[in-house]
Formats: C-alpha cells, sequence, structure tokens
C-alpha cells in the first residue's frame, strides 16, 4: 500500500501535466454522476474495470489523478450518449492498448489464467481422492 | 561509534548463523545431546544480536544521527518521536533488517522452548532456521546495510513521506513481518520433519503454535491495511487486489489451509506429507511477497532491470530456499506415508476440501498477480484486476463457506450423509430464508452479494452449532476460539457483501449553502475554509448533515496540501454509527466557486474489520487453550476436537 501510495504521488507529479492541462479545470463529469442512475451504474461498473494509466494499480473509478478524471468524464459521456459499455471499452482498447483494461478479453494471452484455477481443482481432487480410505462398514465415527 | 556496534551485531549474528547451521547439522545427525544444547544457545544468541543490532538502528533513528545515510535519507529531526521510531523500518534497508531480526528471534523462541519434538527433528529445524537467516544476512549485508555513514553528516534529514505518518501505518510492517517470518517457523520445522522422518502427531502439536501466532499477525496486519487503505485514500474502497495486498494475502491463505491441516495432522494423524506441503508453501508466499514489494518489480520490470542488484539477490534466495525445500519434499515424500486415512464425510474430509479450496485461492491469487509481470517479461501488457480476481475467486470462496459451516460439525474418520443432513438443517432452512428475505425486500439485484449474505447468515448460525448441548464452562477455549474466528468470517463477509450490495454514492460539485442526499442523509456544504496543520495547509470543509429521523450532525473532511514533497491528500471524514458509515471526501474547487464533494453511504460496512478482528481473537483463543491443554500432564493424547 506504501508504495503503492509513493509511486501514484511520483508519477502524478511527473506525468500528469505532459497528459492533461492542469490549467483547464476538471470536465463536470469527472467528479459528477449522470442523471440517469441505470446509466450511471453502467458507467460506475465500467470505469471499476478500467486503469488509471498514471497511478499504480489503480481503476479510473477511485483516483485522484487528473486523467482518471479526464477518462471518468469521458466514459461518463459514452454511456450517456447510449453507447454500450463494451464498446467503450473496446474505443479504449484501441486507443490506449490492453493495458486499460483490468478485465482482459479471453485469448491466448490470458487462456492459462482461466485454465489453472480449474486446473487446480482437477489435481486437488485427484490428490484428495488418495486420502480418502476404502468404504468400510467396520469404522465408527468419533464424537467431536 | 553506536553505529559501527550495530553492523558489528549484525556480522556477529551472520556468523552464529552458520555455527548454528553446523552444529544444527552435527546434533540431526549425530543425535547428540551436548550438540543440540550447543545449538540451542546459539540460536538464541543469535536473536538477541539481531535484536541489538535492530535496537541500535532504532537509537540512531531517535537521536537523528544525521552521519548515518540511511537516517539522513528518511528522518527529519523535527518529526514527532514516534515517526522517528517508525522511520526505523519504514524504508528498504530498515525493513529487512526488521525482517531478520523477527526470523533470528524466532530460531531463538525456538530453541528457547521447544521440548516436545524428538531432539534431531528439532536439531535440523534450528540449523534449518539458520540457513535462511544466513542469506538474508548476506543480502543486508552486501546488498542493503542500513548502517553506512555519511560523511560529511547531513546538516538535516530528507524527512519522510507526509502519507506515511499515521500512527495506524507505523505499526502496519511490523505486524505483518511478524507474521509472513513467523511462518518461517512453520517452514523449518517442516524441513526439520523431512530430513528426519520424524512426521506425526507431536511434530503436528509443536508446531501448531507457531502457525497460530504467525496467522493472528498477518490477519491483524491485513485487517488494519485494508481500513488504513480504505479511509487514507478517499475513495471508499477497502481491497483493491493491488500485489502489494496480494503479496499479503497469500500466505495468509497458505496460513489458513496450514493451520486446517496440521490440526488433522494433530488429532488424527493424517494428511502428513500435505501438511509439511503447506508449510513449505506458506513460507515461501512470504518470500515471493518480500520479493514482490522489496525489488521494485511491481513498478515495472524495466524498473527492476535498471537496478537489478537487490531484486536478483532475493531472487536468488528464493530459488536457494523454496527450489531446495521442494526439492527435499520429492526426495523425501515417498518415505513419508500419508497417515491415517478417513471416509469422505468426515471432519477430515470438510478440512481435506478447505485446504483444497483454499489452495485454488490461493492459486487464483498468485497467478492473477505474477501473469502482468510475466506477460510484461514476454513484451505483452496487461492489467489483471479486480474483475478476475473477483470472478475466479468469489464462486470458490462461497463453497468454502459451505465447507466452513458444515466441518466443525462433523465427526472425525467417518460420519453419515443423514447425520450431516441434520446438522445442517437450520443454517441451511436460515441461509435460503435469508436469501428468500434479502431477494424479496432489499431491492438489490446484485446476486452474488445477496447469496454471500445468506451464506453468511447460515455460517454464523453454523458456526455456534458446535457448542449446543455442551457444557459452556467446561468447554475447552480452543474449542471456543474456533467458533468465534468462524463467526467472524460470516461478520466479515456479511460486511463486504452489504457493501457491494447496499452502498451508496453521490459525485456532486456544490456551492456553500447548497445540499444533496446520499442514501438516508441529507448532506449541506456550510462552509469551506483554509486551515494550517503542523507540516501541511489544508482546505477543510464543514458538512452539516441530518439523516431522516435522527440528530444532525458535523463533518470536517479536508484537502491536506503538503510541501515536501509536493503531495495532495484527501482526509475522508467518517461518522460511524451502528448500521454503518458516512464516508465524506472534499475533492478540489471546480474554478466556478463550487466545490467537488464526493459521499457514501456505505450500510455496515464496520463489519468488515469488525470480523477481521474477531478471526484474530479466535486465533489467540486457539493458540493459548492449545498451549495451556498441552501443558498439562495428562493430555498427551488428543482428543479428538
Amino acid at each position: 500500500m506504501r508504495l503503492r501510495h509513493l509511486i501514484a504521488a511520483l508519477l502524478a507529479m511527473i506525468a500528469v501535466p505532459v497528459l492533461a492541462d492542469s490549467a483547464l479545470p476538471p470536465a463536470e463529469l469527472a467528479y459528477s454522476q449522470l442523471k440517469d442512475p441505470a446509466k450511471e451504474a453502467e458507467a460506475r461498473k465500467l470505469m471499476e474495470t478500467l486503469r488509471c494509466l498514471v497511478c499504480q494499480g489503480q481503476s479510473i473509478a477511485d483516483s485522484d489523478a487528473e486523467m482518471a478524471g479526464d477518462m471518468r468524464a469521458l466514459v461518463r459521456e459514452k454511456i450517456a450518449e447510449g453507447q454500450q459499455p463494451a464498446e467503450v471499452r473496446k474505443w479504449l482498447v484501441e486507443r490506449y492498448g490492453d493495458y486499460v483494461t483490468y478485465d482482459p478479453p479471453f485469448s491466448w494471452l490470458t487462456a492459462p489464467l482461466w485454465l489453472l484455477p480449474l486446473l487446480l481443482i482437477a489435481a486437488g481432487l485427484l490428490i484428495a481422492r488418495r486420502s480418502f480410505g476404502k468404504s468400510d462398514p467396520t469404522i465408527e465415527g468419533e464424537e467431536a | 561509534m553506536i553505529a559501527e556496534a550495530g553492523l558489528a551485531a549484525l556480522w556477529l549474528a551472520a556468523g552464529l548463523a552458520l555455527v548454528q547451521l553446523a552444529l544444527g547439522w552435527g546434533a540431526a545427525r549425530s543425535g547428540s545431546a551436548e550438540l543440540l544444547a550447543a545449538t540451542r544457545r546459539v540460536s538464541v544468541a543469535q536473536g538477541v544480536l539481531a535484536m541489538l543490532s535492530f535496537g541500535v538502528l532504532i537509537l540512531l533513528f531517535l537521536q537523528s544521527d544525521m552521519s548515518v545515510q540511511l537516517v539522513a535519507q528518511n528522518s527529519h529531526s523535527e518529526k514527532p518521536w514516534l515517526y522517528k521510531f517508525a522511520g526505523a523500518w519504514g524504508n528498504h534497508e530498515g525493513s529487512m533488517l526488521l525482517w531478520v531480526t523477527v526470523l533470528a528471534m524466532a530460531g531463538g523462541g525456538v530453541a528457547l522452548v521447544e521440548r516436545r519434538i524428538d531432539g534431531k527433528t528439532l536439531a535440523a529445524t534450528l540449523g534449518a532456521q539458520a540457513a535462511i537467516a544466513i542469506g538474508f544476512y548476506a543480502f543486508i549485508l552486501i546488498a542493503s546495510n542500513p548502517f553506512l555513514r555519511l560523511n560529511p553528516p547531513a546538516p538535516e534529514g530528507m524527512g519522510l513521506n507526509p502519507l506515511l505518518q499515521d500512527p495506524g501505518l507505523a505499526f502496519h510492517p511490523p505486524t505483518l513481518y511478524f507474521g509472513y517470518v513467523g511462518l518461517s517457523v512453520a517452514f523449518s520445522f517442516a524441513v526439520g520433519a523431512l530430513l528426519t522422518r520424524e512426521v506425526g502427531p507431536a511434530f503436528a502439536r509443536a508446531m501448531r503454535p507457531w502457525v497460530l501466532i504467525a496467522w493472528v499477525f498477518l490477519t491483524i496486519g491485513i485487517t488494519a491495511g485494508s481500513y488504513w487503505a480504505y479511509y487514507e485514500l478517499g475513495w471508499g474502497g477497502w481491497w483493491f487486489w493491488d500485489p502489494v495486498e496480494n503479496a499479503s494475502l497469500m500466505p495468509w491463505l497458505a496460513a489458513t489451509a496450514l493451520l486446517h491441516s496440521v490440526t488433522v495432522l494433530a488429532t488424527r494423524d493424517g494428511l502428513r506429507a500435505w501438511t509439511l506441503m503447506l508449510a513449505v508453501v506458506a513460507f515461501s508466499m512470504s518470500m515471493i511477497g518480500t520479493f514482490l514489494v522489496r525489488s521494485g518489480i511491481l513498478v515495472s520490470v524495466h524498473a527492476f532491470a535498471v537496478d537489478p542488484t537487490r531484486g536478483s539477490f532475493i531472487l536468488a534466495l528464493l530459488g536457494i530456499y523454496i527450489g531446495g525445500a521442494l526439492a527435499l519434499f520429492g526426495a523425501r515424500v515417498s518415505t513419508v506415508t500419508q497417515g491415517s486415512t478417513f471416509q469422505l464425510v468426515s471432519r477430515e474430509g470438510a478440512l481435506v476440501l478447505n485446504n483444497l479450496l483454499l489452495s485454488v485461492i490461493l492459486g487464483i491469487v498468485f497467478i492473477g498477480t505474477l501473469y502482468p509481470l510475466l506477460a510484461q517479461a514476454m513484451g505483452q501488457q496487461l492489467s489483471i484486476g479486480a474483475p478476475f480476481f473477483n470472478k475466479a475467486s468469489v464462486p470458490v470462496a462461497l463453497v468454502l463457506v459451505v465447507a466452513t459451516m458444515a466441518g466443525p460439525l462433523l465427526k472425525w474418520r467417518r460420519d453419515r450423509w443423514g447425520a450431516l443432513g441434520r446438522q445442517m438443517a437450520l443454517p441451511g432452512v436460515v441461509s435460503v430464508l435469508a436469501f428468500a428475505a434479502l431477494a424479496a425486500l432489499s431491492g438489490s439485484s446484485d446476486w452474488v452479494a445477496l447469496i454471500g449474505l445468506a451464506l453468511a447468515a447460515g455460517l454464523a448460525v453454523a458456526s455456534v452449532l458446535p457448542l449446543w448441548k455442551r457444557n459452556l464452562r467446561r468447554t475447552p477455549l480452543h474449542i471456543w476460539g474456533m467458533v468465534i474466528a468462524h463467526v467472524g468470517i460470516a461478520v466479515s463477509i456479511a460486511g463486504m457483501a452489504s457493501d457491494a450490495a447496499f452502498k451508496q454514492e453521490r459525485l456532486v460539485a456544490l456551492r456553500t449553502g447548497e445540499a444533496t442526499t446520499v442514501g438516508p442523509f441529507q448532506v449541506k456544504l456550510a462552509d469551506v475554509r483554509p486551515a494550517i496543520g503542523p507540516n501541511y495547509s489544508a482546505m477543510q470543509a464543514h458538512l452539516d448533515v441530518t439523516r431522516s429521523g435522527g440528530a444532525p450532525f458535523v463533518l470536517f473532511p479536508g484537502q491536506h496540501y503538503f510541501s515536501s514533497p509536493v503531495t495532495t491528500t484527501s482526509e475522508a471524514a467518517i461518522k460511524t454509527m451502528a448500521d454503518g458509515q458516512l464516508y465524506t471526501v472534499l475533492g478540489e474547487g471546480t474554478g466556478d466557486g463550487r466545490w467537488q464533494v464526493r459521499l457514501w453511504w456505505k450500510p455496515w460496512i464496520t463489519l468488515i474489520w469488525f470480523g477481521g478482528a474477531l478471526i484474530a481473537l479466535g486465533g489467540l483463543m486457539a493458540m493459548i487453550g492449545r498451549l495451556r491443554r498441552e501443558r498439562r500432564p495428562a493430555a498427551g493424547a488428543e482428543d479428538g476436537e
């Protein structure tokens, strides 16, 4: 935690002036919600899965960085226009690369990520089976 | 001069660790009582010297000795004494020294108190503990010397980052380190037992208190760290699946599995090989966590490549210790028989399921944390975050909750499906009714969170059922510990699920005098005015809050501006009520006379940390109960509890 905070502070100092013009006030939608609660919920859900590119491991939904604010405004605008979250994510990925999404699409690159838990369960069950004795009606349970 | 004394103590401790390794090796081979006694004494001396060295470092920080580079870089003569004190471990070198000091203390502790396991295994254990220590002493002495002098001395120190000047954070790292490094004892016990092939109930009973105490420290450290992140980061989040957080979660998951499997080994002489494996894995996770945090690799693979000395050093140590232990395990596992077998429907069966599911969650966290680094090393950019971790681990965790309900209700060795069904009827009905009520009345469509709440209700009921028809006065302390820890899990899950399902958010820009609502609250921005703190200037908002049908109150969230280094922090103002927290944050001015205000109503969220505290308390009670029970001479045999 401490490390992230330090680095976020450092990065914010170095990177923000390059990526956003600090003289401009932040866009309204960077810090206020959409009027329609359903759209806002949709936008919120999407923002939580988008990476703040100048932060250390934070989503744009919970970052003070200016760039995160700009991205929040952008997401809310596009959702308000009626775009689907998947479209907005695709648009951002085209601009910033896969790095921007915390919810990477299933691909050859991410397949091991999803397969490993399943493999672990399978391997675990195989190992566990060895621990179980043969059904023996003469064994009586012991009172806990 | 005292800095040199600290360095000398560290060299001596490292030397003694070598002696300890040699003596332990000899004692384990020969079984000589004299050699074992000598190993014990050297272990204690090594612990004392490491503590002395760390004490010297604390003294240097308290004295603000600016001729020591580490002090000059990380402290300031006008800092409050608490942050001078905590500054000793608020940096790389100091925290590594604390790490190895805890390691040496743990070894010394084992040497002092351990009388239960056979001499050869104990000697091998102390030797293994020394072997770990040697690597980390070498790391500190070669690549991270905390006692380096500065010539000429600095006129003044550079100060500690203002964000780190928080009383909660001052004691967060030592708490986690006691947990991380406490697991080294389990690791060394496992290595010792593999070397002498003495794996059985006595060994498990000797190892168990160490696992429990390390686990209690880890639980406290993680819970406190989560609360710190919650109030300090200013967006109401309490867990971020950040690699540094995951680094502390992984040893906790492994230790949780270990403390359950070690009970099977102690009580039923089952799961021998698996318990040894978990003991190795648990401390390996601690070391991997240390590597992740200390090598700079999390910033990026490239940052690691620019200055790879420290990172490569720790990586090499990881390879030696983890690889060595796994190789030993592989070589010896065939000679360690699996121990007693048992039926699928039995206490052991439920604990195996517990271990399996915890291991799967551990695997998910492990691959999710390391995969982006792996991808980056192969030239691919990839972000793994909350969506992956939640999707992959929450379903497993919910099944684990059901297993936690059933486990304590089952008999050892063998039980019947019918009996299990009768026992589970009440918690099952509670869960189903809770879910039906929530689905009908709550208005939330977050089904996963509602299932979590319903299962938490069932778990709370199931957890106290083992006390049913017992004489509560005569119920052993470790049973109480289990009950309280399991209730704590239910409480904590209820808090997490409630936050997910019911939190309300309001993000607005307000002029002074304007009001808004969030949940049942009406919040008015009465005023925003500048303020001056000891080492920062601030803007502070005055919020007038009324809850429908309740007494009004005020909150003062603010923004703090620090000049060295230039940092702005949001200081959330949080009102804690019996049924949740109102979380308020003042953001920046918008340039047209309005202020950003962020408000969250978080029903029952405090249960997350309250539950964490209960879990730690339960672990502590279990440890004390076990130790007291084993002190009694008649309690040689476990009575199946």
